[in-house]
């Protein structure tokens, strides 16, 4: 009996020892962190949202992608250059995905086809490569519709799969969106990132394991074995974690509850400026506007009256009072970390109300007029309150607004329909380049251009910088567009976004412009 | 009693045709879903195209008449958000829920009765005069209000119970519980007491009022005048007695405490059905909240279908007068 219990106790013991072994992972630390959403799904080419690239990210990874500080870096490919027909790329040598199939460039080349599906919701970032050359194992050529200058740029969030496992799960096209069955990688990934999830349960819990086999282990400052990964909508609720140690990090608290962060003992908040700029747009191309009081003109036609109404917003309070300090007033539709934006364009006008009221007076509406904003109210930072605050604003140079704030599920197909006169926006810039936000915003008929600006001089410019190679010349093209569009004021941009994570003392997570926390480089005390 | 449930049975499916086509036409306002389901880089084309395989453009008649077709073979399609299968989705989500509720229903249905018989006894003392002022706070603050003051309380300050999520998870395989384990247990305790309160208020001001009146009549009086102890009156005679509507109420409100979970799971990042419900409001996620509002409708036409049956056989004169 006295024998069993030893025994029994010894069996214990080291089965304690073994668990505790296993969380701390051999030395390594397990992080505990929260945010609003978890990641849709885990097909890497499926959905392309934040939370859900985010979570793709650890376990997937690309030909190259970018640091903290969001310098283009290699990744899967060693080193990338230009050829006669696209872009070449080299392949690094011994990765393994998780399931221990090697990588080659065909997997390579099936994972850019898959992305180019039409069911792929990356395809558009990639509609420039025409095919893929494997050139031997680890060398790969993307071809392009000709010279590609940012393809690198566009690459980072396009993940690359083993095709023998797509293959034979069946999993060769994402899923389609009439589908009657959930496909095999909703719920399974394999990928050849830092992490590997060991358990997954949707909207409750996500855990992952360090891949002991990952080509970077050890080149990387981060110490992190293990994270656990528990999205919680509620922003209160959220916040309540951190505070109560549960969590050791927090993407996304609400803005009004950082002070409180920052006051608690042991916890911290830290800042970045965000790639995302938020922006009031006109429809400057209609005869008529919808809901306005003025019929048989349009009043936001004149460069005048947008110029106008950016003289009366008075960003500083906007900043101030709505945004409690967290956000940079700006006078571009661009975040500092752009190619092409640049500190004059993007320094705003200082408040005049009398310059504004002249400027409505000369264009002809010295008495004001009437029109509908439509905002959203879940989607930016304070996105309802910065159109309360305008609405305030714009009433002393006699614009009367009707704000109509709604969800953005709602509110983002007004702008897809051309159904808005005037609307506030948001714009992240993912490929940090100028080229995306003049080809959807300014071009004509550019997918999320409702303003009906049209300018032959801008669309032949940014059709030009889509193909120039030469970097200097591509420069000068940027910078040409931004000086017509800033003369034009197609958009009047209130501020760029602040981001703010809420941490805990002793764990360091790189903060970085797009939101996505690089667990590689993280470290936990 | 067989005509009566046939009756019964008949009318839920009228009941369950109704909802069907209520929620359907409120669809037409929850927004445009294929913005959620594609990034910002999306062309027109794209848009379009998915709009075409979905059938959104179809008239609301159309779409309701492919999802009833669908729904009477089982078949609730494919969530939006997270391209799941939907009954999976729900079944998935079911036990956490159901768990929530039946932890509340016991919460509420003991303080409530305890509670209510002490105010109905002793109603001027002290403890019944603060129980009853306790009570209305319980009612007149709003559930989200509750809910953050407790994770507040008992996990950024007292640090006793977890803030939020279901942890200590036991997978049985058919049906994952947490009363199993204790932290399990520990997890559960904050969004149940959260969701009883409305009920347990409801339960004990019934009872309390049931009490005071069962308390004049005649019967305790007699049985007063014949020197039975307070112990006797109070429980097996008078609680007795008022236990008949009670439980009725009771009943119909499990329906209603799976209805209000949708608050509560969200402020506690419960895994449970209603924060899929309001995951899929968000994002405009049709399938799953047709599916679901289909499946609250289902959960109250039985619960009532049972109280109704149980009604017959416990009073005779509905059976009689239904005859």
């Amino acid at each position: 009996m006295r024998h069993l219990k030893t025994a029994a106790l010894a069996v214990s013991v080291s089965v304690m020892a073994m668990t505790a072994a296993q969380a701390a992972g051999h030395g390594g630390k397990t992080i505990k962190w929260t945010s609003q959403g978890d990641a849709l799904t885990l097909d890497p080419h499926s959905q392309n949202e934040g939370p859900t690239t985010a979570m793709n990210g650890l376990v997937y990874e690309s030909l190259v992608t970018r640091d903290p500080e969001l310098n283009l870096v290699p990744e899967l490919a060693t080193s990338w250059e230009p050829t006669e027909d696209g872009w070449m790329f080299k392949l690094r040598e011994g990765v393994t995905f998780h399931g221990g199939e090697a990588l080659t460039a065909g997997d390579v080349a099936f994972s850019i086809n898959r992305a180019k599906q039409e069911t792929s919701d990356f395809r558009t970032l990639i509609t420039s490569v025409t095919g893929v050359r494997v050139i031997d194992d680890y060398t790969v050529e993307l071809v392009t519709d000709g010279p590609n200058p940012i393809l690198p740029n566009q690459l980072t969030n396009i993940f690359i799969m083993d095709s023998g496992w797509a293959t034979e799960n069946n999993v060769v096209r994402p899923q389609d969106y009439a589908a009657s069955e959930e496909t095999f990688s909703i719920r399974n990934a394999n990928g050849t990132g830092p992490y590997i999830i060991t358990e997954r349960l949707p909207e409750e819990m996500t855990v992952l394991e360090a891949n002991a086999d990952w080509w970077g282990a050890g080149q990387f400052p981060g110490n992190v074995t293990r994270i656990e990964y528990r999205p919680i909508t509620n922003a209160a609720t959220r916040v309540a974690a951190l505070l109560s140690g549960e969590v050791d990090f927090v993407l996304d608290p609400p803005l009004q509850d950082l002070e409180r962060i920052g006051n608690t003992d042991g916890l911290r908040y830290e800042t970045v400026a965000q790639i995302r700029s938020i922006f009031f747009g006109y429809d400057q191309g209609a005869e008529e506007l919808r809901t306005s009081n003025i019929e048989g003109a349009n009043p936001f036609a004149d460069v005048r009256v947008r110029k106008a109404v950016s003289l009366a917003i008075d960003r500083n309070a906007i900043q101030r009072v709505v945004m409690d300090g967290l956000s940079v007033p700006g006078g571009m539709v661009a975040s500092p970390g752009v190619l092409g934006w640049n500190a004059e364009h993007d320094t705003p006008p200082a408040v005049d109300i009398a310059a504004a009221q002249a400027l409505m007076a000369e264009a002809g509406y010295g008495d004001g007029f009437s029109v509908r904003l439509d905002c959203p109210n879940n989607r930016y930072n304070n996105d309802e309150a910065i159109c309360q605050a305008a609405v305030s604003m714009l009433a002393r140079i006699g614009i009367d607004v009707t704000l109509d704030a709604l969800p953005r599920s709602q509110h983002f197909p007004k702008i897809q329909n051309r159904e808005t006169d005037f609307y506030l926006l948001g714009w992240g810039v993912p490929t940090l380049d100028s080229h995306y936000i003049f080809s959807f915003l300014m071009q004509t008929g550019g997918s999320w251009n409702a303003t009906g600006y049209s300018d032959p001089e801008l669309d032949a410019l940014v059709e030009a910088m889509l193909t120039e190679t030469d970097i200097p010349a591509r420069t000068a093209m940027i910078e040409q567009a931004w000086d017509i569009v800033q003369a034009a004021e197609p958009y009047t941009t209130i501020h760029h976004q602040v981001l703010a994570w809420g941490l805990r003392d002793g764990v360091t997570v790189p903060m970085a412009a797009d939101d996505t926390p690089r667990f590689r480089y993280a470290v936990v005390e | 009693m067989f005509s009566f449930i046939l009756r019964r049975l008949l009318q839920s499916v009228l009941v369950m045709a109704a909802v069907s086509a209520l929620s359907f036409s409120l669809f037409n306002f929850v927004g445009d879903p294929v913005n959620n389901m594609v990034g910002q880089e999306a062309s027109p084309e794209d848009r379009q195209n998915i709009r075409d395989a979905l059938g959104l453009d179809d008239p609301i008649l159309v779409q309701y008449v492919r999802f009833l077709g669908n729904a009477v073979q089982g078949d609730f399609g494919l969530s939006y958000r997270s391209k799941q299968d939907v009954s999976d989705m729900i079944l998935e989500r079911l036990p956490a829920t159901l768990e929530l509720v039946a932890v509340s229903a016991v919460i509420a249905l003991v303080i409530g009765v305890v509670a209510g018989v002490y105010t109905g006894i002793r109603r001027d003392s002290w403890l019944s005069r603060s129980i009853l002022s306790v009570s209305l706070v319980g009612v007149s603050l709003p559930t989200f209000i509750i809910g953050i003051g407790l994770i507040y309380l008992f996990a950024v300050y007292l640090r006793l119970l977890p803030s939020s999520g279901r942890a200590g998870v036991t997978d049985l395989g058919f049906w994952r519980t947490s009363f199993l384990t204790v932290d399990g247990w520990r997890a559960i305790i904050l969004p149940a007491l959260t969701l009883s309160l409305f009920q347990t208020t409801m339960i004990l001001r019934l009872v309390r009022s049931e009490m005071l009146e069962v308390m004049r009549t005649d019967y305790i009086k007699f049985a007063r005048a014949r020197g039975l102890s307070d112990r006797a009156i109070n429980f097996t005679h008078a609680l007795r007695n008022t236990l008949v509507p009670v439980v009725t109420i009771i009943g119909l409100n499990i329906g209603g405490l799976i209805a209000f979970s949708i608050i509560t799971e969200t402020v506690f990042q419960w895994p449970g059905t209603g924060l899929l419900f309001i995951q899929a409001v968000e994002f405009a996620d049709v399938p799953v909240m047709a599916a679901y509002l289909m499946f609250v409708a289902l959960m109250f036409v039985i619960v009532n279908l049972i109280v109704d049956i149980l009604y017959v056989s416990i009073d005779p004169r509905i059976r009689i007068g239904s005859s």
